[in-house]
């Protein structure tokens, strides 16, 4: 079978930013995205998720690694000083590279 | 006198939180009946507006939005000259101190009609109004001494087309377009039952005053004394205005609940995008942890209290 090497970006964030992270990737190449409603913890606490302001979410981009840098260059200027942000590149293989340019 | 169940309910869910059950509202759930919450009150304030003259009611609107411009810029005073917060920090909280709690209005109006006390039917309309303006003073004083970075039209998005104002705003329209008569088929879902989801949400809110707690130990002393005295002092202003804007003492018992009442569902998503370097653990422990549970309990007997007092 014919793969294709790609970026998957995750980046673990508050829920109050899905919209201005899902408008940043695809302002910033990503044709496609999931979001996830999660919790977790770490260093400066837990969240719980119990009600709004405790909510966090997964976002995943598939894309190209020069679009998903690019996502990641900008999350982590734009809002990792001053929100809890998570993220990290994998690799992944996809079957169809149009989807992922 | 024995406390109202629904405030033991909200002990349940804080005992229960503190002892680490595994006790958890769904957060479908939680969503479902703070969705129930706010139509119920929005409906059940347009059908009493729409069988009662409304004479006088732009002085009230203009006068108890004025009280909601200007509680937060008191508060702001406070945190920034007396507890010495940075400004970010004292914006933020501010802008929850002027804004609203639904949950704090909804077990006031209930504790006032055990009680028999009266008060205008048209008063989930001040809940909507006042969502806003803590909310914009907050933000605008942040912006003044850091300029640049607020989205306006999406905060305005945001501030306007939150869930809590299109459901009050919307209730209060049905139940007005309604009227009393063909609201009826509606009234055992949203009024007869309302009082039971109240004490779920209660339930589901000492679960999350429990979980702010432990940030209540990092805070020090200042915070925890200002979300103690800042009800007090707005309660009685609250009282002073509603009655000399010419409201029955309920009704100024619950402009003053209101005064003295600080958000924390519109307000912290509003501040977290428009204030971003602004802590939020902050507010919500002052919010939540400490003049939520202190309104429940202790503040709105008083409010009422200051109320019959402002009437003489």
């Amino acid at each position: 079978m014919d793969t294709h090497p790609r970026k998957l970006l995750v980046i673990i964030a508050e829920a109050a930013l899905e919209r201005e992270l899902v408008a940043d990737a695809k302002r910033l190449g990503a044709l496609g995205h999931t979001v996830h409603d999660v919790r977790g913890g770490g260093r400066h606490g837990t969240r719980a998720g119990d009600w709004e302001a405790d909510r966090s979410i997964e976002l995943k981009v598939i894309a190209t690694e020069a679009v998903a840098e690019a996502i990641a260059r900008h999350v982590l200027a734009t809002y990792c000083p001053d929100y809890s942000v998570t993220m990290f590149l994998a690799d992944a293989q996809v079957l169809r590279p149009e989807k992922f340019p | 006198m024995l406390p109202d169940p629904l405030v033991l309910f909200f002990l349940l869910g804080l005992v229960a939180r503190l002892l680490r059950s595994d006790l958890k509202v769904p957060e479908a759930l939680y969503e479902a009946l703070a969705l129930y919450l706010l139509l119920a009150i929005g409906l059940k304030g347009g059908v009493e507006l729409a069988s009662h003259p409304l004479g006088g009611l732009g002085a009230k609107i203009a006068g108890v939005l004025a009280l909601g411009f200007a509680t937060p810029v008191v508060a702001y005073a406070a945190l920034r000259g007396l507890g010495r917060l940075p400004v970010a920090d004292s914006a933020s909280i501010a802008g929850h101190y002027g804004s609203v709690s639904v949950v704090t209005f909804a077990v006031a109006t209930g504790w006032l009609a055990s009680r028999g006390v009266a008060h205008e039917p048209y008063m989930a309309l001040f809940v909507a109004l006042l969502e806003v303006p803590g909310i914009l003073v907050g933000i605008a004083i942040a912006r003044l001494h850091a300029p640049g970075r607020v989205a306006w039209g999406r905060l305005a998005h945001e501030v306007f087309l939150g869930k809590g104002i299109v459901l009050l705003i919307g209730g209060l329209a049905i139940g007005w377009a309604a009227g009393p008569a063909q609201f009826a088929p509606l009234k055992p879902l949203f009024a007869d039952l309302f009082k039971g989801v109240l004490a779920f949400f209660l339930l589901e809110m000492g679960l999350v005053v429990a979980s702010q707690l432990g940030e209540l130990r990092r805070a020090g002393l200042f915070l925890p004394a200002f979300a103690l005295a800042a009800p007090v002092a707005f309660g009685a202003a609250g009282a002073w205005a509603g009655t000399a804007l010419g409201f029955t003492p309920g009704g100024a018992a619950i402009v003053a609940t209101l005064a003295a009442s600080a958000s924390y569902i519109a307000a912290p998503t509003a501040m977290r995008i428009a204030i971003p370097e602004a802590s939020p653990a902050l507010s919500l422990t002052a919010a939540l942890g400490v003049t939520f549970p202190f309104n429940l309990f202790v503040g709105i007997p008083l409010y009422h209290r200051f109320a019959a007092a402002a009437a003489g």
